[in-house]
């Protein structure tokens, strides 16, 4: 039982790391970006090549990932995102999807479409057990390692977000872009610095998620609808809204599919209708932002 | 001539039947008579443009962007398949019992498109098309599960003409069925009825503000577009003799909404246009890379909205840009 509710916690930690990103760009730029997940399974696809083929060790793989799907994302948006932020939703999501099937494709064409597989180091691999019978605590290593990280970058996160200048100039671009470009913030930069920022998040979810979600060239597609429930869910006007969606996503997902495996993800998929049916602007809506 | 009555005109004009229409549809009916190894291409054709017809009703004409059309495809090859199954094997009585199902399926589904935004209306689309899939999958008593609902064998249409093995008359059903819905969808269109739905997309409060039950509208529009694409998900099913789960998968309704914007949204033909095209692109793509054409796919959806979707189509327009914009 508590076993799953820390699997569930590291589950939702991932989930929101990867779709952080997501939400940051939806709600600073109004950009339905579906192709999101391509830059998270850049990310895997660097770490299994890293490790694979050079040898590199686990913990240098992961900024590595995230530098090189932070490169990657700066680049797209500097060429071919930027034109569309202007464009009516439907452009932007039939853009983001040819992006995505591009990615799917090219990735199956260069490393196969079979499944990649990592190779933990040592220390992560154990598992540690506390308390007995019903309430015994089960914790995988690289789990407990995941939500280390994952929680640490929350706390970074949320600081660069509430105390620092580039954070009160992202705050300043998502509530009003005209005006905060009137005062003479580089809106432009602030857009591309956080989308590349985004992507990164993304390449290092990708990365440390390999191991727990599985990691083939359908990962964009097959992940894409768990961002959108986080990003729908919580909303896009703070980070602890996509948190908090992303935790009980993921936890809603565990229980679920252990509890009653016959109905998999079909409560996830009910829980996220019958949430936007009632709160059709996400549960945590700041009041005052642009809508 | 009064003012008043030339406007009553040129509103008329604008729904008349134009010389070249009948001309397509008789070129679409002598296809599989005249060229019978592409019939089985036709068939598909007429079904995917059927399916985009319904999409250009919720997009194009409404301004619903929906994700999860695909939803309505596969209840209604679901349904039909499995009343061929159990119950008798008439394609027409199985067609409406597909066609009732998904009515029924969008009557109800219309209430989960009515608030919110954009993003708020792909997410719970999407979902209900996963929801589905998801059944579909569970369920594998009643639908086969993962391996497909398997032994449907269709009667023959009106008791008379048996589906050969050359689909020709899989091509000149679903032809009908396609002709027949058409021309209910164009009549639609062209109404009262169908003016308010565009008022609705084009500027939602301003629809409110002038006395159109915007929320009932939506309904009935969703609700119809809902009967069009589980009449062609009915068509695929019946035509086949097989409904698998890949009637609900995502790129589904990822392609036809792809169909139509390559045809155009907002124009009946849009649908028929795009599905002709699509369905050529993707046996030419597919012939040549069978494993790697969504790649060509992709490129082609990010090179149509970098051009301009309303341009790629009109090649005259490309050197007008400075002058236009």
């Amino acid at each position: 039982m508590l076993t799953i509710l820390f699997d569930g916690i590291a589950y939702g930690m991932l989930l929101f790391i990867l779709a952080l990103g997501l939400a940051v760009t939806m709600g600073l730029m109004n950009f339905i970006n579906l192709a999101h997940g391509a830059f998270a399974m850049v990310g895997g696809y660097i770490t299994v090549l890293l490790m694979q083929r050079a040898g590199v060790p686990f913990l240098l793989c992961l900024p590595a990932a995230f530098l090189g799907a932070a490169l990657l994302g700066a680049v797209l948006e500097r060429t071919l995102y930027r034109p569309l932020y202007r464009k009516p939703h439907l452009d932007q999501v039939l853009f983001s999807i040819g992006l995505t099937f591009m990615a799917v494709a090219s990735v199956d064409w260069f490393m196969g479409s079979t499944q990649q597989f990592i190779q933990l180091p040592q220390w992560l691999r154990g598992r540690t057990e506390i308390g007995t019978g019903a309430w015994t605590l089960g914790m995988g290593h690289y789990r407990l390692f995941i939500i280390a990280v994952c929680a640490a970058l929350t706390v970074v996160l949320q600081y660069i977000l509430s105390n620092t200048r580039f954070g009160s100039r992202l705050r300043a671009s998502v509530d009003d872009q005209r005006v905060a470009a009137g005062l003479g913030i580089n809106v432009n930069m602030v857009f591309l610095s956080t989308f590349a920022f985004g992507c990164g998040l993304a390449g290092l979810g990708g990365a440390l998620g390999a191991e727990v979600l599985g990691l083939d060239p359908t990962f964009p597609l097959k992940f894409m609808i768990y961002f959108l429930i986080v990003v729908a869910v919580g909303g896009t006007s703070s980070i602890t809204g996509p948190l908090l969606a992303a935790l009980l996503l993921g936890i809603a997902d565990v229980a679920g599919k252990y509890y009653i495996p016959k109905m998999g993800a079909f409560i996830v998929y009910l829980l996220m209708i019958a949430i936007l049916i009632w709160r059709p602007q996400g549960l945590f809506v700041r009041q005052g932002g642009k809508a | 001539m009064s003012d008043s009555s030339r406007a009553h005109l040129s509103l008329l004009d604008a729904t008349r039947w134009r010389a070249w229409e009948p001309l397509l549809w008789l070129a679409a009916f002598a296809a599989p008579l005249l060229l019978s190894q592409y019939a089985a291409i036709v068939n598909e054709i007429a079904i995917v443009a059927l399916f985009a017809l319904s999409l250009d009703l919720v997009l194009g004409f409404t301004g619903i962007v929906s994700l999860g059309h695909a939803a309505f495809f596969g209840f209604g090859a679901y349904s039909a398949a499995l009343f061929a199954k159990h119950v008798m094997p008439d394609p027409l009585v199985g067609l409406a019992v597909g066609i009732a199902t998904s009515t029924l399926l969008g009557a109800f589904a219309s209430f989960t498109v009515q608030r919110g935004s954009d993003l708020t209306r792909l997410m719970v689309t999407l979902g209900a098309a996963l929801i589905l899939l998801e059944l579909a999958n569970k369920l594998d008593w009643l639908t086969g599960g993962a391996d497909g609902l398997q032994g449907v064998v269709m009667g023959p249409v009106l008791g008379r003409f048996e589906f050969d093995l050359a689909g020709r008359t899989a091509a000149w059903y679903s032809l009908t069925v396609l002709l027949v819905l058409f021309v209910i969808a164009r009549r639609l269109v062209h109404s009262p009825f169908g003016a308010t739905l565009k008022a609705i997309r084009d500027n939602r409060l301003r629809a409110m503000a002038i006395g159109i039950p915007v929320g009932s509208r939506i309904t009935v529009a969703y609700t119809i577009a809902a009967a069009l694409a589980g009449a062609a998900g009915a068509l695929l099913a019946q035509t086949t003799g097989f409904a698998s789960l890949d009637v609900f998968e995502f790129h589904r309704s990822a392609d036809v909404m792809l169909i139509l914007v390559v045809g155009g949204t907002g124009w009946l033909y849009g649908g028929v246009l795009g599905a002709i095209v699509f369905k050529l692109m993707q046996d030419f793509l597919s012939a040549i890379t069978p494993q790697y054409w969504t790649f060509w796919l992709g490129l082609f959806l990010v090179v149509l909205v970098i051009v301009g979707r309303d341009r790629l189509l009109r090649p005259w327009a490309w050197f007008k840009r400075g002058s236009a914009a």
